[in-house]
């Protein structure tokens, strides 16, 4: 036990790491001087005319920009579709991607004959496959929903196997010796078990899912945040770019915090 | 004679893997001809293997290859010349670590490839935006792997270092960084990947340089067998340079 102790910090053990007090005072600290510093610089270069002032906006204007965005409907209705297509595409993707997972999981067989298709082609980049997605479902939501789903499918595949294999065989051998039928097993052996790998799956297939779905909407679309950050980049409005950016890194941060939350807590 | 029946066993799910596969484009040839799937939707998976021919031949693939490659080796070698110093520096400073290394997390966690726009701007439609947003997007995983497989080194070997008086660089160049190497390589596999993904990614989306823009061009000419050709090709170069970095990882590895 102290051994492993150690491992974990050997900086703190052995003084090679300059350790520093470490505190979450301090740590708070040291955050908020890199954020004002950056702040500050940003600002000073902004202001200094080095940069084509564009490029590097003052940050009142982005904040300016971030509260015109916000209380605009526009960005609401852009907003909606795109949760709309992240929910779908994780809603078909996870169903799709556990119920895989179940089967090459489940049967060692099956999982040596098709499971290493899943795992090279799950780092290929999807957004590739957009072309084939409109041809299939049209240049609206649905094939944007596809990409999504079909980016969400890989991670929550690869997942849920790696979890059913992980599944204690003692909980199996106990639900067979109560004769327990192949609904019951799933049920109260499998799924309980497998909880775990299958949450963190979905968390992943959410952020894929959402990198994809936003990246269709800017390749092609007439709606959804996607679309408006082209938009914006059209008009050359730097400032509502930067800020509609930073709108989306909040919103996807903390729709991966929620998840995040959820497998936590049900771990 | 047990040798030849564990490869026997282990032979028989991939031909059926294979096989399947075959099977699959022979039923959706089929099914093409017989007029059940739409041909102007899905084209025959003859014509897309005959397609592969004149993608090599008039489409200049390995011009365009050499193109995907250049953008691919230079974001790689800046994620690894920025990442491995920044992680080996969260390492050395124990209180940064703890105020920036949940930024660096989270920065792995967001879409940020989607801030090309921004880089079209300032660098225009040209391979530097493929790189500066490619190398963004790669470095996260190789600073957090560096600061985790610096953070593994078992204290016994910093205790021979120590003993021997090595200097900070020395202890850093004989002791640390050999020990941290296989950790620090997982995070160049993930980093790479992930440099991998944004090069052809962002080259299909500003429709510009190598293999992404191939596929974004034939889809735009709606030549379907050479778009479904051209993207079967990227997934067969990507699906080789991943293998190709999972046989480096485990040579690295420690033998257990």
């Amino acid at each position: 036990m102290a051994a492993t102790g150690q491992v974990k910090t050997p900086t703190a053990t052995m003084g090679w790491a300059k350790s520093g007090r470490g505190s979450s005072r301090s740590t708070n600290m040291i955050r908020a001087g890199i954020f004002f510093g950056m702040a500050i610089s940003w600002e000073a270069l902004s202001r200094s005319g080095l940069l084509f002032r564009d490029v590097v906006p003052s940050l009142f204007s982005i904040w300016a920009s971030i509260w015109k965005l916000v209380a605009s409907p526009v960005f609401y209705a852009n907003l909606q579709v795109t949760a709309w297509e992240i929910f779908a595409s994780l809603a078909i993707g996870s169903g799709l991607g556990i119920t895989v997972g179940i089967i090459l999981g489940a049967n060692r067989f099956l999982g040596a004959a098709y499971e290493p298709y899943v795992y090279y082609i799950a780092p290929t980049p999807r957004i590739i496959f957009f072309p084939v997605m409109i041809m299939w479902f049209g240049v609206g939501v649905a094939s944007k929903i596809a990409l999504g789903a079909l980016s969400c499918f890989f991670t929550v595949a690869l997942s849920t196997a790696g979890g059913m294999r992980e599944v204690d065989k003692v909980l199996i051998r106990v639900g067979r010796s109560f004769r327990a039928t192949p609904w019951q097993m799933a049920t109260k052996i499998y799924l309980p078990a497998m909880r775990t790998p299958v949450l963190n799956g979905i968390r992943l297939g959410f952020g894929t899912a959402t990198v994809t779905c936003l990246l269709a909407e800017t390749k092609l679309s007439n709606q959804g945040l996607g679309y408006m950050i082209m938009q914006i980049y059209a008009r050359f409005d730097m400032p509502s770019l930067y800020g509609l950016l930073i709108i989306v890194f909040i919103i996807a941060g903390v729709g991966n915090l929620i998840l995040g939350k959820v497998t936590g807590t049900s771990a | 004679m047990a040798s030849s029946s564990l490869a026997q066993h282990r032979a028989i799910p991939i031909i059926l893997g294979a096989s399947t596969i075959i099977g699959a484009f022979v039923v959706l040839e089929v099914l093409l001809r017989m007029g059940v799937v739409n041909k102007y939707v899905v084209p025959l998976p003859s014509q897309v293997v005959m397609a592969l021919e004149r993608i090599i031949v008039e489409e200049n693939i390995f011009g365009r290859m050499r193109e995907t490659a250049y953008e691919m080796v230079v974001s790689c070698v800046m994620v690894i010349v920025l990442g491995v110093p920044i992680g080996s520096l969260l390492y050395r400073w124990r209180s940064l670590r703890s105020a920036v290394l949940d930024w660096i997390a989270a920065m792995a966690a967001a879409p940020l490839v989607l801030a090309f726009p921004l880089f079209l701007v300032m660098f225009g439609r040209s391979p530097t935006t493929v790189i500066v947003m490619s190398v963004i997007t790669g470095l996260a995983p190789i600073i957090i792997k560096t600061t985790e497989g610096l953070l593994g080194v078992r204290p016994v070997l910093i205790n021979v270092g120590r003993s021997l008086k090595l200097t900070d660089a020395q202890m850093f160049r004989m002791i640390l960084l050999p020990a941290a190497l296989p950790t620090i390589f997982s995070g160049i596999r993930l980093s790479w990947t992930f440099v991998l993904i944004s090069v052809v990614g962002i080259e299909f989306l500003i429709n510009l340089g190598g293999l992404g823009q191939l596929i974004n061009d034939l889809s735009e000419r709606y030549d379907l067998p050479g778009t479904y050709g051209a993207i079967g090709f990227v997934i067969l170069v990507s699906v080789a340079f991943f293998m190709i970095l999972e046989r480096v990882e485990t040579w690295l590895r420690p033998a257990k």
